[in-house]
């Protein structure tokens, strides 16, 4: 059904760029529907769509049309295994051209840049199909690969999830392997394995009415691949089951079609679509969120909303501030233990950040990590630097002590300070990525002599430093508070 | 809940405290031998040895020289601003602070005689208030001294020097200012790591002064690499 309204609406592909969208959104050329997995090939990021392209990036924040799918059809998938890029998709079915015959194709390339002399694509052929009559709709296929074996699941409303083997050397399917039924109710499945679990990933809802449009992403895991998959309620994918993992948020309505992104550092992000973007004239957008695992179960995580926060340390629960003297907020704690019950109270106020700041340098400043006292030395506002690009998903940010232009900075010797104003330079602006637990990693967009790799960490209690990040560490990973 | 205990002495116990403690005064004269078998000392701490020793197993420094408690009134902590702290360990109190290397038994001419000691403590931390108290010297308001030789066996860059310490204090690794430590704190292991330093091959001196008002004085110190490792394969001593 829903795939008629797709091709009777013509949804576009990678379409010329519209207005300026918000900032927190992805840029340039976003426009897609049912990205494939994002890949990387020759040092940029590839995520193919419906119809023949997709998109291109050199840091998963800005997006250009660019690469070239040959096959045509509907939402495919890709996976790298060894030398091969195996790309896997649908010709027919879906409902379209009023039917729901398909055939799942497979083909790889060495490499996904058209410019790159190793760009061939070798058809492989047909490993699952749907004859119209059964059923069975054989498009959205989706890989896995774990433990030497090579998975594929596809499927839609019309009928089942199912899911075959393949071989991973070959791309084709093992010999006498027959499809598994792991699912009902789905369509743009994906899959991904994690601590002896799999899980299975598929959109519910309806996809192609733009603002309209429910499409939502839910997940069952199985220890077995070929399932039975359950949601957290114990509740069968085979009976519609399934745990929500992203819905709608603020003006990005409709997200589908769920691709894993696991990036350095233990980082995972998932790629999707937008059936509806409201700042982009209610057109159909990539997407890229966060991955959180909560009890085992993957849920959409959240960038960092711009606004005041307290910078919280999870190794001491220390608050990031500014290493200056504390000033005493006038405070007699004699009287206030004496005090009656019933005398009168009346509120204290906050510290402002004139009394604060009074004895503040007026060059660049240290910061430490100290009891959070609500001051305003403590306080940062954080939000997207403008101009400066982003990583995957999320904007570069400037973090700065709230009602000043006193900005965090990188310094050559792996340090980190305040200066006086942000100046554009991109060691005050930072990559802050949202890790699986929910806390945040902070990086440094560039450090001054060109060391890499840096992240704000506390190396004390007390300290923090730039300095490789491990994700076994909590000296890595900070909160932000609302004051 | 310690807070409102600080406050409580602060109300009710610590100025007579301060006060009983002026009077003990100076009344011992021993020296670190000495010192380590007093009662109430030699349950912390124990004599030093001939021949230096290494850090723990943790790589937490374990021999210094202590110079009996300086009287520094205060009667809380929480005015250890920065400033406050290193205009109060920066004032000159006695000949040499910030450059002789003591000797064990040596007696200095501060506002009183104050003697150093050369000790070697039995935990990972210096507890400073059970060496006053041994000592029947001041507790609460002062300012303690340490000093303590490192001996490296290669150059190693990018070192940090890891303190704890209750409460506020200031370190110099070979005559420069290397960490604060300030407000009021309580001793935790690697709470304030100094920026990167080197430590240089051979003989290092490390300085420390700690301030306290009222509250149980220590500190923990020990170098780590860039990765927070610590590094043990040092040797320290105090001559």
């Amino acid at each position: 059904m829903t795939r008629v309204a797709a091709a009777a609406l013509g949804l576009s592909v990678f379409l010329a760029a519209g207005p300026s969208p918000a900032a927190a959104q992805l840029q340039g050329e976003t426009f897609i529907h049912d990205p494939s997995t994002v890949t990387e090939s020759d040092g940029k990021y590839h995520t193919f769509g419906t119809r023949g392209g997709g998109l291109v990036s050199d840091d998963g924040w800005t997006w250009r049309g660019g690469p070239e799918r040959p096959g045509g059809g509907v939402a495919p998938d890709v996976i790298k295994i060894g030398e091969r890029y195996y790309v896997a998709y649908a010709i027919g079915g879906g409902g379209m051209s009023g039917g729901h015959a398909s055939q799942v194709k497979i083909m790889w390339t060495s490499s996904l840049d058209p410019k790159s002399p190793r760009f061939k694509y070798h058809d492989v052929g047909v490993v699952a199909s749907s004859d119209g009559v059964e059923t069975v709709d054989a498009i959205d296929p989706a890989f896995l690969y774990v433990d030497g074996r090579l998975w594929l699941t596809y499927g839609t409303y019309f009928g089942p999830i199912r899911i075959i083997e393949l071989d991973p050397k070959t791309g084709l399917r093992v010999a006498g392997n027959q499809p598994v039924d792991v699912a009902i109710d789905m369509e743009a499945t994906a899959m991904m394995h994690r601590d002896g679990w799999h899980y299975l990933l598929g959109t519910h809802g309806t996809c192609c009415d733009g603002p309209n449009s429910t499409y939502h992403i839910r997940v069952g895991r199985s220890r077995s691949p070929l399932g039975p998959y359950v949601d957290h309620m114990g509740t069968p994918l085979l009976r519609g089951g399934g745990k929500l993992v992203v819905s709608a948020r603020g003006r990005n309505i409709g997200p589908g079609h769920f691709g894993l992104i696991e990036l350095d550092g233990g980082v995972e992000k998932f790629s999707m679509h937008y059936e509806a973007d409201m700042n982009r004239s209610g057109r159909s957008v990539l997407g890229i969120e966060p991955l959180r695992w909560t009890d085992g179960w993957p849920v959409a995580g959240e960038k960092v909303v711009p606004g005041t926060y307290e910078v919280a340390s999870e190794r001491s629960g220390y608050a990031l501030g500014l290493a200056t003297d504390v000033v005493r907020i006038a405070f007699d704690p004699r009287r206030a233990f004496m005090a009656r019950p019933t005398d009168h109270v009346s509120p204290v106020p906050d510290q402002t950040l004139a009394q604060d700041s009074a004895g503040w340098p007026q060059g660049r400043i240290r910061v430490d990590l100290a009891d959070y006292m609500n001051r305003p030395h403590q306080l940062w506002t954080i939000g997207p630097a403008a101009g400066g690009g982003g990583y995957f998903g999320a904007p570069y940010y400037t973090i700065t002590i709230a009602g000043t232009t006193r900005a965090l900075a990188a310094t050559a010797q792996g340090q980190v300070e305040t200066v006086p104003a942000f100046t554009g330079a991109t060691e005050q602006m930072w990559r802050i990525d949202q890790l699986t637990d929910g806390t945040y990693r902070i990086m440094p967009k560039s450090v001054p002599g060109g060391r890499v790799n840096l992240a704000l960490i506390a190396i004390g209690a007390s300290t923090p430093t730039l300095a490789k990040f491990d994700p076994t560490s909590p000296a890595g990973r900070w909160t932000f508070k609302q004051p | 809940m310690m807070r409102f205990t600080r406050v409580r002495a602060i109300g009710l116990r610590v100025v007579p405290l301060l006060a009983l403690g002026a009077l003990a005064g100076m009344s011992s004269g021993a020296n670190g031998q000495y010192a380590a078998t007093a009662p109430g000392l030699a349950a912390y701490f124990k004599p030093v040895t001939q021949g230096a020793t290494t850090p723990d197993s943790d790589g937490f420094l374990r021999r210094w020289l202590l110079l009996e408690p300086i009287d520094k009134p205060n009667r809380s902590n929480t005015g250890f601003t920065a400033t406050y702290v290193r205009q109060a360990l920066t004032t000159q109190n006695f000949p040499g602070q910030f450059t002789a290397i003591p000797r064990d038994g040596q007696v200095v001419k501060a506002t009183q005689p104050l003697r150093w000691h050369a000790l070697e403590t039995g935990a990972f931390n210096v507890k400073l208030f059970s060496f006053a108290k041994g000592l029947g010297k001041p507790t609460y308001g002062v300012i303690f001294w340490a000093v303590t030789i490192v001996d490296s066996p290669r150059e190693i860059r990018d070192v940090r020097l890891a303190v704890g310490s209750n409460s506020a204090s200031i370190w110099w690794l070979n005559g420069k200012e290397t960490v604060g430590l300030f407000n009021d704190r309580r001793m935790v292991m690697d709470d304030v790591l100094s920026d990167r330093v080197t430590l240089r091959k051979g003989r290092n001196v490390l300085r420390g002064a700690v301030i306290n008002g009222p509250g149980l004085s220590d500190f923990c110190v020990r170098f780590v690499d860039e990765t927070g490792r610590p590094i043990t394969d040092l040797k320290t001593d105090v001559r």
